[in-house]
C-alpha cells in the first residue's frame, strides 16, 4: 500500500478521487477550499467521472447534493464554518430524506468575530441534524474516515448522511505521512451504490419532500432515531472490517493507556494526538494518566464512554467549543449525561479551550494533568467549568 | 404548436383533488407546461402554495417524479438532479430517453429568496426549465409583498394604511434580468393564454440548456376577485400591457401577443381588491404613475422586439 506525504485536505480529496462519486457540488471556504480545488483539478484532468457542480454558495451546494442524491447518485461535498452554517437549513432535509451524502468538514471557528482557525463550533452547531459525525485525529484518519463514512452512510441499516471532520490548519494544512489504498482497492471497498425510490425512476414516480404535519411528522422521525441507533453497531462493524482489511482498526471511541489510569483527558480531534504524547511522557514518570478519544460524536457512544471512564478518579473533558448555556461545552454535557446512570463514575471537569484556533501545547496539557491530579488527590473538583488558556 | 385535442389526450402530470383554492392559477400553469413536454419530466418545487397544496402527506397530486427541498433552492435542487442524470447516464444507469427537468417556484421563491439559486443554476448552464408561477406576492404565508408585487398593491407587509398606500415600489423586472443571463430561452406568459403558454413550454423543451419562463398567475385570494375570473385577469394583464407576453430566443426579442386595443391599466386594477384603495379620492397620482410606468416598460419592450 502506497505511503505518501499528504496534508489533511489532500488526504480527504485523495479519498474522494478514489471513491469517484457521481456528483460533487461544492463551494470554497478556508480551510476546506483545497478539498474543493484539488477535486476540481481531478475533474479537469479526467481522473474522475464525477459531474462537478461549481455552485454559487454552500446553500446551493447542499441543495444540489440533495437533488443529486435523491436522483440516486453517490454524492460528496466539503466545507467549513460559515459554509456549514449556510448549508445548515438543508442538512436536516438530507437526513430526513435518508440521503447518504458524505461531507468533508474542516473544523473552523464560527463568525463572529470572523476567524479562520480551528475550533469545533461549526460541527457542533449542526450536531442535532441526524448526520453521522466522525472526528479525525490526523490526516491518516481523515483519509480512512472518509472511506468508512461512505460505507456507513450507504449501509441499508443506516442510510443517513455523514461528515468526517479534520481540525482546520492543524490537520488540513499539515503534511504527514499517510498510507493510502490502491485505487482499485477503494473501488472494491466502497462498491457500487444504488439509490432507492429515486426521482429518476420514471416508471414509479415518487413524491419526495411532502408537507408532513401533526398526523405523520413524528412517526417519520422515528426511523431516523432507529437508523442512528443502528449506526453505532454499523460504525463499529465497518471500523473492525477496515482493520481486518487494511490493518487500521477503528471503534466509536479509543482508549489510550486508560486501563489503570486515574486521571484521563476526554477529547476530540487533533488534540488527542498531542495528548497521547503527554500521556507517554507522564507515564514514563510513573503517573497514571490516559486519554479517551471520542471518534464518533453522532451517534453519541454514551454507554461505551461511561464504561471507559468508570474506573477513573478524574475525567477531564476538553471542549473546543462552548454551548453558552453555563453548563459547559457540548462534549462535556453529553459525557456528563452519559455518566448519570453509571454506578461508578469519576469526578469530571470541563476545560473549554482553543477557541478561534488558540493553540493547545504540550505544556498546556501537562498543566491540565497536573491540576487534575491534585483534584484526584483532594477527591473534590474546585471548579467544574474552566475556560483554559484565555487571558483574564 | 400543441392543439387542444392532443393536449386533452395527454396523461395528466398532476391529478385533481389537491387543495388549491377554487380558481387557483398555479395548477393551470403546471398542467399546461408539463403537458407540453414530449419527453418524461422530473419536477422540483420551492416551498410555497404549489408544494403545500399538492403534497400533503399521505396524499400527492403528482403523477410524475417530484422533489421538494426547501423554499429558496428549487433551481439548485433541480441542477443537482440534472447533474446526477448526466453522471448516471455515463454509467448506463439513467433512463435512456431524454428527460426534461423542470423547477417550479413562486415569485417569492424566484424573485427574492431563491434569486441567487436561480441565477447560479442558469449561469452554470444546466439543461433545465425554470418556471416561476408568479402570483405577485407570498401567498402561502398570507399575502406578503415580494419584489414582484406591483406598485400600489396592498399586501399584509405593505398594507394600504392611512399614510402609506400599499407597496411603494414598482416590481423588479426579473424576466429582463434573466435575459441578461444570456441563456438560450426566456419567456413571459400568463394564465388565460393556453396556446401561448404551451407553445412556449414546447419551444423551451426543444432547446437544450437553461431556460426560464415567468408566468403570471392571478390569485383569487391574494388579488381579491371572484374565482371564475382567473383566466380573465390574466388576459386583462396582457391587454393592459401590465404583463406583456413575449419571448427571447438567443437574445432575440419577439412579442407573442399584441393586444388589439391597449386598455387603460385601471381596467385591470379595478377588478381587484388589492388595488381598491387606489380608487379613493386623493390617490389619482398613484394611478397615473402606474399607467406611466406600464407605458414606459411597454415602449421599451416594443423597441427591443423586431418589427
Ligand atoms: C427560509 C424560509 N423562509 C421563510 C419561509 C416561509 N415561507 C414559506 S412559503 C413562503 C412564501 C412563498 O411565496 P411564493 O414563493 O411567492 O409562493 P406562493 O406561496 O405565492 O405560491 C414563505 C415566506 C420558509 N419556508 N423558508
Amino acid at each position: 500500500m502506497p505511503i505518501i506525504a499528504r496534508t489533511g485536505n489532500e488526504a480527504m480529496s485523495e479519498a474522494m478521487r478514489q471513491i469517484n462519486p457521481d456528483v460533487v457540488a461544492a463551494y470554497p471556504i478556508t480551510p476546506a477550499t483545497e478539498v474543493v480545488m484539488l477535486f476540481a483539478k481531478f475533474v479537469a484532468d479526467g481522473l474522475v467521472d464525477t459531474e462537478f457542480v461549481a455552485v454559487e454558495s454552500e446553500h446551493s451546494a447542499m441543495s444540489a447534493c440533495v437533488g443529486a442524491s435523491a436522483a440516486g447518485a453517490r454524492v460528496m461535498t466539503g466545507t467549513s464554518s460559515q459554509g456549514l452554517q449556510l448549508m445548515s437549513e438543508i442538512l436536516p432535509i438530507a437526513s430526513a430524506l435518508r440521503l447518504p451524502i458524505v461531507l468533508c468538514e474542516v473544523n473552523r471557528a464560527l463568525s463572529g468575530p470572523i476567524n479562520i482557525h480551528c475550533d469545533h463550533s461549526d460541527t457542533m452547531a449542526v450536531r442535532d441534524f441526524a448526520w453521522i459525525q466522525i472526528f479525525s485525529e490526523n490526516a491518516q484518519e481523515a483519509y480512512d474516515n472518509i472511506l468508512q463514512c461512505m460505507k456507513i452512510a450507504e449501509d441499508k441499516r443506516v442510510l443517513l448522511p455523514a461528515m468526517a471532520t479534520t481540525d482546520g490548519f492543524i490537520i488540513s494544512h499539515c503534511m504527514e505521512k499517510i498510507e493510502t489504498l490502491e485505487d482499485a482497492e477503494v473501488k472494491k471497498y466502497v462498491g457500487e451504490y444504488k439509490g432507492v425510490n429515486t426521482v429518476l425512476d420514471l416508471k414509479n414516480p415518487v413524491t419526495l419532500g411532502s408537507l408532513d404535519l401533526q398526523d405523520y411528522y413524528f412517526e417519520h422521525k422515528m426511523p431516523i432515531v432507529e437508523a442512528m441507533r443502528n449506526a453505532k453497531s454499523v460504525i463499529e462493524e465497518v471500523g473492525k472490517e477496515f482493520g481486518k482489511l487494511y490493518g487500521r482498526e477503528y471503534g466509536l471511541i479509543e482508549g489510550y493507556k486508560l486501563d489503570d489510569a486515574e486521571v484521563a483527558i476526554v477529547a476530540l480531534g487533533s488534540t488527542c494526538g498531542t495528548t497521547k504524547a503527554v500521556v507517554d511522557e507522564l507515564r514514563e514518570k510513573g503517573q497514571k494518566v490516559g486519554l479517551l478519544k471520542i471518534r464518533v460524536f453522532r451517534p453519541f457512544p454514551a454507554e461505551e464512554i461511561a464504561a471507559a471512564l468508570a474506573n477513573l478518579k478524574v475525567a477531564v473533558i476538553l471542549d473546543r467549543s462552548d454551548s453558552y448555556n453555563n453548563q459547559g461545552g457540548p462534549l462535556f454535557t453529553e459525557v456528563r449525561s452519559a455518566l448519570y446512570d453509571a454506578a461508578k463514575k469519576p469526578l469530571i471537569t470541563n476545560y473549554i479551550y482553543g477557541l478561534g484556533g488558540r493553540e493547545i501545547s504540550l505544556d498546556d496539557l501537562r498543566s491540565i494533568f497536573a491540576e487534575q491530579q491534585e483534584v484526584a488527590k483532594a477527591g473534590k473538583a474546585k471548579e467544574v467549568i474552566k475556560y483554559f488558556g484565555v487571558r483574564e | 404548436m400543441p392543439n387542444l385535442k392532443d393536449l386533452a389526450a395527454k396523461k395528466e402530470p398532476i391529478c385533481g383533488g389537491h387543495r388549491a383554492c377554487a380558481g387557483c392559477g398555479a395548477p393551470i400553469i403546471v398542467r399546461q407546461v408539463l403537458m407540453s413536454s414530449k419527453d418524461p419530466v422530473v419536477v422540483t418545487s420551492a416551498t410555497g402554495c404549489l408544494e403545500v397544496v399538492t403534497t400533503i402527506f399521505p396524499y400527492s397530486a403528482w403523477e410524475v417524479p417530484f422533489l421538494h427541498n426547501a423554499f429558496e433552492n428549487s433551481a439548485a435542487t433541480c441542477s443537482g438532479v440534472e447533474a446526477a442524470f448526466k453522471a448516471l447516464k455515463k454509467k448506463g444507469q439513467a433512463p435512456a430517453e431524454h428527460v426534461n427537468f423542470v423547477a417550479f417556484g413562486g415569485d417569492g421563491g424566484t424573485y427574492d429568496i431563491g434569486f441567487q439559486s436561480l441565477s447560479g443554476a442558469m449561469e452554470r448552464g444546466h439543461d433545465m426549465l425554470y418556471v416561476c408561477y408568479n402570483n405577485e406576492a407570498y401567498m402561502n404565508t398570507g399575502i406578503q409583498r415580494s419584489s414582484a408585487t406591483p406598485m400600489g398593491a396592498a399586501t399584509t407587509t405593505a398594507p394600504a394604511g392611512k399614510v402609506i398606500p400599499g407597496k411603494v415600489q414598482f416590481p423588479k423586472n426579473l424576466t429582463e434580468i434573466m435575459v441578461a443571463h444570456d441563456i438560450p430561452y426566456v419567456a413571459q406568459s400568463a394564465v388565460g393564454f393556453w396556446r401561448d403558454l404551451t407553445s412556449k413550454a414546447e419551444k423551451a423543451f426543444s432547446i437544450r440548456g437553461p431556460k426560464f419562463m415567468n408566468v403570471l398567475q392571478p390569485c383569487r385570494l391574494g388579488w381579491g376577485y371572484k374565482p371564475e375570473l382567473t383566466a380573465e385577469l390574466g388576459r386583462l394583464a396582457a391587454n393592459t400591457c401590465v404583463w406583456p407576453l413575449y419571448e427571447v430566443i438567443e437574445g432575440k426579442y419577439k412579442l407573442t401577443y399584441r393586444p388589439k386595443e391597449k386598455k387603460p391599466v385601471v381596467e385591470f386594477l379595478k377588478m381587484q381588491d388589492r388595488f381598491r384603495h387606489l380608487f379613493r379620492p386623493g390617490n389619482e397620482a398613484i394611478l397615473e404613475a402606474i399607467q406611466k410606468e406600464v407605458d414606459r416598460r411597454w415602449e421599451a419592450l416594443l423597441n427591443k422586439c423586431e418589427g
